[in-house]
């Protein structure tokens, strides 16, 4: 199977701008919401879902054409769930402070409708070279939102980055006021609304039509 | 690159559905298993060594260089009776885990309503505590505390020195206050504040409290600042385990100058 290097490159970076997964196809925003307080926390998380959208989608492409569609639905999600648990499994062998912090947030990639979203979209209809480096981009796009709304967060809520300080805080003797409401789950709305506009102006082909 | 359509009649049949499906699940359930398996022992050990370094962090004894499993190994751990006060030795097994034990009718009792100030409904009638040792005297009791903050369960660990009376440290393991209000709990610059304080009066009943507006003695502490219902929390948790539903009979009959007395238990 040729692989064209044109279609390689739009399959990964058409996903971080053009087509992002959350700024336009407004997909698992709830994961996006819940571990973005900290950088860190969010690296991981971008990290494993890139790796579980990767390889849910080459594995659903390789076996794309033994799965009757009448049930083709809960194959994908029996892949699925098995690759998050063995990343769950991975994270709490090897990053076990962060893969705390995250508690059940990894689990939850089973209900990330990214990586359903892509299974169903393209893995099934496409070989599975192409399928993983689609799972890459889309897990790409993620990770962009994410570790953007993280770094906002954490710098402005903690005054920090990845744990160092870069804004002293005034909790430990420092000048700068915290802000407490960007610790907090209902900021990363706000932080992705924003990020949803910027981005739309800047490409107003995204912007949907008025109904 | 082409589309392809994949669906044909030939995979519809049941028998092939069937089939499918099986096939995926067996895979799948291999691959998933085998994952847990082999990885288990690396994750009890990471567990454990979390649980250590906590606990070290509460006797004060962790510093950036330190080897946990080392700095462990002067730290003793045992299993108190919260009835009697009295260290237990039988039956116990060597993974006995205080939380799962609170769950288990068998192993805890419930908590009168009116006395359960910690809000915490049951409690296991065993509690593990660790004692640092030094030359078979004991230096440090570290005892595990909960409770219910505003919104979550709080647990940590306190620890006292050998006057069963002044605090070491204290520290937080698992917490879901408000972040950077109720969460401070975890900030060390205000668990700083509790070494030196005196937990415990003579009489060795719980007599320090967290105040607003500057802690004036050595049996108060300041509250954390725009978290009162944490910090009742935190009140009601040190009232209830440092009472006599928690760990007073022990305090008082521990024996911290020889190790006659945990002889005699055993």
């Amino acid at each position: 199977m040729a692989i064209d290097k044109q279609e390689l490159k739009s399959v990964i970076l058409k996903p971080i701008l053009d087509n992002n997964p959350i700024a336009l196809q407004v997909l698992g925003v709830c994961s996006a919401l819940a571990v973005t307080s900290k950088l860190e926390t969010a690296l991981v998380m971008a990290f494993a879902l890139t790796i579980v959208t990767a390889f849910s989608n080459m594995l659903i492409s390789l076996i794309r054409h033994q799965i009757p569609s009448s049930i083709r639905i809960i194959v994908q999600m029996t892949v699925i769930a098995s690759l998050v648990i063995v990343v769950d499994q991975l994270l709490k062998a090897y990053a076990f402070e962060t893969a705390k912090q995250m508690s059940v947030f990894v689990g939850l990639i089973i209900t990330n409708c990214i990586v359903m979203g892509r299974a169903e979209a393209y893995a099934m209809k496409n070989g599975p070279i192409m399928s993983f480096f689609d799972g890459i981009g889309n897990g790409l796009g993620y990770s962009a939102i994410l570790i953007t709304v993280a770094i906002i967060r954490e710098l402005l809520g903690s005054g920090s980055i990845l744990g160092f300080t870069i804004l002293n805080p005034i909790q430990n003797g420092g000048w700068y006021q915290t802000n407490g409401l960007l610790l907090l789950p209902p900021s990363a709305f706000f932080i992705i609304g924003l990020l949803i506009w910027v981005i739309r102006t800047l490409k107003p082909e995204q912007k949907e039509e008025q109904q | 690159m082409p589309t392809d359509s994949s669906t044909g009649p030939k995979q519809e049949s049941v028998v092939r559905t069937i089939l499918v499906a099986l096939t995926v699940c067996l895979v799948c359930s291999i691959i998933v298993a085998s994952a847990a398996v082999l990885l288990k022992d690396k994750q009890l050990k990471n567990a454990s060594l979390d649980k250590k370094r906590n606990i070290l962090i509460a006797a004060q004894l962790l510093t950036a260089s330190t080897d946990i499993e080392q700095a462990f190994a002067n730290i003793e751990r045992r299993w108190v009776d919260l009835e009697s006060g009295k260290f237990v030795t039988d039956n116990i097994p060597s993974n006995y885990d205080q939380r799962q034990a609170a769950k288990d009718p068998a192993a805890s009792v419930a908590i009168d309503a009116k006395q359960d100030l910690a809000k915490i409904g049951r409690r296991a009638k065993v509690a593990t505590v660790y004692l640092v040792k030094n030359k078979g005297q004991i230096e440090t009791i570290i005892l595990p505390i909960h409770g219910k903050g505003l919104f979550s369960t709080l647990y940590g660990f306190i620890a006292l020195k050998a006057d069963k009376q002044t605090i070491v440290g204290l520290k937080f393991y698992e917490q879901g206050e408000t972040p950077g209000l109720g969460g401070e709990v975890e900030n060390p610059r205000w668990l700083a504040l509790w070494p030196g304080k005196k937990l415990l009066n003579d009489e060795g009943q719980p007599a320090l409290t967290l105040v607003k507006g500057g802690a004036k003695n050595e049996y108060q502490v300041d509250a954390l600042s725009g978290a009162s219902m944490t910090t009742r929390g935190l009140q009601k948790m040190i009232d209830y385990w440092l009472g006599e539903q928690g760990f007073s009979k022990f305090l008082k009959r521990l024996d911290v100058n020889s190790t006659a007395a945990q002889k005699g238990a055993a």
